[in-house]
Parts: structure tokens; C-alpha cells; sequence
């Protein structure tokens, strides 16, 4: 899978006169992920991206919390039902360990993204995604696709497409109800380092 | 690690671009081309006039060529309803066509040539939507 603007560049190089490929595809259903048992969880991909104070935000700085990690943009519809949503669990959950951080795939970067993200009150953190953050993610082909992160920096729960409200929320509150593990100790009870 | 395994595979869709005939322009003149493309069923794309400035919008660009684009006509978006949106947007579905006046000129070479452009599109279905993405469109121009 290609990232977004990989996508770009495969398509503007391609070249072939008038005519391109037909994928066939369809639309497919809401995708409801549960929250994954313990052991099948894999962990989060680092990454350092820049806030819009050119701040440069690590995935490990939120070790120890519940992270919704919301890769999204400003030109998807769907993604704009779900920021309300995560505002709302922002500042009903945060007291309690959990954050929202939103990666906006926008090619247009904080031009586009800062606007809208006033105009919407968005009250968490937003990061400029890229490339090798999307591709680490599993290639993002679509948006919003979210990630539910447990304490312990691994995958609990992924949504591809426009999502169910409950469904976050039931995966946010049982992530917070689970104990975070020893620092440093993984699922398979070994040491583990940051995975820069 | 790339987390693939982890995520259903959501294809982005594939706008298709019909073949276009030779396109036989006289110097002085002015030649009309359309330009019919496709997006698979279930998905749609923003007309050039999307109801939301956040919203990316349909552009046909002609940028290398001998020839001189005047107008661009878009298809009139239809006004479709989505669950992920409150009002009805402008979008364009299944088959649509644009149309190009080009100013051919006087001083043009005569001859076999190109006239290149590039179609530009963001999709979605009902649930998700996919990276921009820009597909080359290209005619052949016999030059008289």
C-alpha cells in the first residue's frame, strides 16, 4: 500500500495517454473492531511529527495514557462527523489518562489545517502527518482511520472509515478500567525499547 | 513494522478516462474536445464546485500542447446526500464528461502533436474517502 502522496506522485508519473486502470471496488461496510486481547496487540509505530507550534510530538510522550490516534483531513466529510466526537471524549476522559491526537494528511499542511481546526473547536493536539508515518500505519488508503492506543503504546482497536461513537467510547473505557503494565515491560513480559 | 495485517484494505477508487479520438484542429480555429471519465459505482467526487471550501474540487488542467485552452466546462454536480454530512453536497458519480474549447493558433505547426493535461479528483463512498489523486489525460492532435 502507497501513501497518500506517493498515491500523487505514482499517479502523475504514470503517464499512460488518456487511459488509466479500473480497480474494480465497492464500498464497504463500517468496519467495528473490537478492542483486541492483551496478547494480540502490536505496538504503535513511533513517530515525530510537528504540532502547529513547531513542536516536535513523539507517540511515546503519551506512554501511560489511552491514546485516540486519528489520522484524518480537512477535505473528508466523514472525518469531520468524528472531530466533535473526539473533542467530547477529549475533555470528558482526560482527567482520567486518555488523549486525542489528531494527524491531518493534508498536503496543504497548517494553511489548511489551522482554520478549520478553530472554526471546528478542536481542543487537542494535531500533528502534521507525512509519508513515512503513513506508510508505518499501514498505508492510510483511506480516511478518517483511527487507532485506539492502550497504555502501553500498542494497538487495542483500529477503525477504518466513519465509525460508531459508542464504539470508541466502549473501547476508551475499557482501555482505562485496564492497569497499565510495569514501565518498560512488554506483553511478552520482556524489556522493550522506544521503537524509534 | 507496517501495520497492514492489522487494517482491512480499503482500495482507493480509480477514475477511468475513455480513449480520445485524433482530434483534427485547424489553424485559426477553434477545436472542441470532451474528455469522458468514470468513477466506479458507490463512489463520487467533488464537482468543480463543491458546496464546502474545504472540499477538493474536480479541475481538468491543460498544461503542455500547442494549443490554447479557452473554457472548461464542468459537469453540473448533482446535490447527493451522505450520512457523514448534514447538507447535500455537489458531486459527480458513475459517468460524467467535460468539455474544452481550444484556441488553436494561427502559427501553430502543422502536424501530428499532443496537447497534455492532468485530471484532478478526491473521492469518497459513504464512509471514507481517499487521497486526491491526479490522472494524465492526453490527445492526439492532427494540426492541419
Amino acid at each position: 500500500m502507497t501513501s497518500f502522496r506517493s498515491n500523487l506522485r505514482l499517479a502523475a508519473i504514470g503517464g499512460v495517454a488518456a487511459i488509466v486502470g479500473l480497480v474494480a471496488c465497492s464500498p464497504a461496510p463500517p468496519v467495528k473492531t473490537a478492542v483486541k486481547q492483551d496478547a494480540a496487540r502490536k505496538r504503535a509505530p513511533e513517530f515525530a511529527l510537528k504540532d502547529a507550534n513547531g513542536k516536535v510530538v513523539h507517540l511515546a510522550d503519551y506512554r501511560g495514557k489511552v491514546v485516540l490516534l486519528d489520522f484524518w483531513a480537512t477535505w473528508c466529510g466523514p472525518c469531520t462527523v468524528e472531530i466533535p466526537w473526539f473533542t467530547e471524549f477529549q475533555r470528558k476522559y482526560k482527567d482520567r489518562g486518555f488523549e486525542v491526537l489528531g494527524v491531518s494528511m493534508d498536503e496543504d499542511g497548517w494553511k489548511a489545517i489551522t482554520p478549520f481546526v478553530t472554526q471546528k473547536k478542536v481542543n487537542y493536539r494535531i500533528v502534521l502527518g507525512d509519508d513515512k508515518t503513513g506508510d508505518q500505519y499501514g498505508g492510510l488508503e483511506a480516511l478518517p482511520t483511527t487507532f485506539v492506543i492502550d497504555r502501553d503504546g500498542r494497538i487495542a482497536a483500529v477503525h477504518v472509515g466513519l465509525a460508531g461513537k459508542k464504539d470508541f467510547e466502549d473501547a476508551i473505557e475499557t482501555l482505562l478500567q485496564a492497569p497499565a503494565r510495569p514501565s518498560g515491560v512488554n506483553a511478552s513480559g520482556d524489556r522493550s525499547n522506544r521503537a524509534d | 513494522m507496517p501495520l497492514a495485517t492489522v487494517l482491512i484494505a480499503q482500495t482507493s477508487p480509480t477514475l477511468t478516462v475513455s480513449p480520445l479520438p485524433t482530434v483534427k484542429a485547424r489553424k485559426g480555429s477553434v477545436a472542441a474536445v470532451t474528455v469522458r471519465a468514470s468513477l466506479p459505482p458507490g463512489f463520487h467526487a467533488n464537482s468543480n464546485k463543491p458546496t464546502d471550501d474545504y472540499l477538493i474540487p474536480l479541475t481538468l488542467k491543460w498544461t503542455g500542447g500547442p494549443l490554447e485552452a479557452e473554457s472548461v466546462e464542468y459537469p453540473k454536480g448533482t446535490m447527493e446526500k451522505y450520512p457523514f454530512s448534514p447538507k447535500p453536497l455537489s458531486v459527480v458519480t458513475g459517468e460524467f464528461s467535460i468539455a474544452t474549447k481550444f484556441k488553436v493558433p494561427a502559427n501553430a505547426a502543422s502536424g501530428a502533436t499532443a496537447q497534455n493535461g492532468t485530471l484532478r479528483y478526491q473521492a469518497c463512498n459513504d464512509r471514507m474517502c481517499f487521497a486526491p489523486k491526479s490522472v494524465p489525460v492526453s490527445i492526439t492532435l492532427e494540426i492541419q
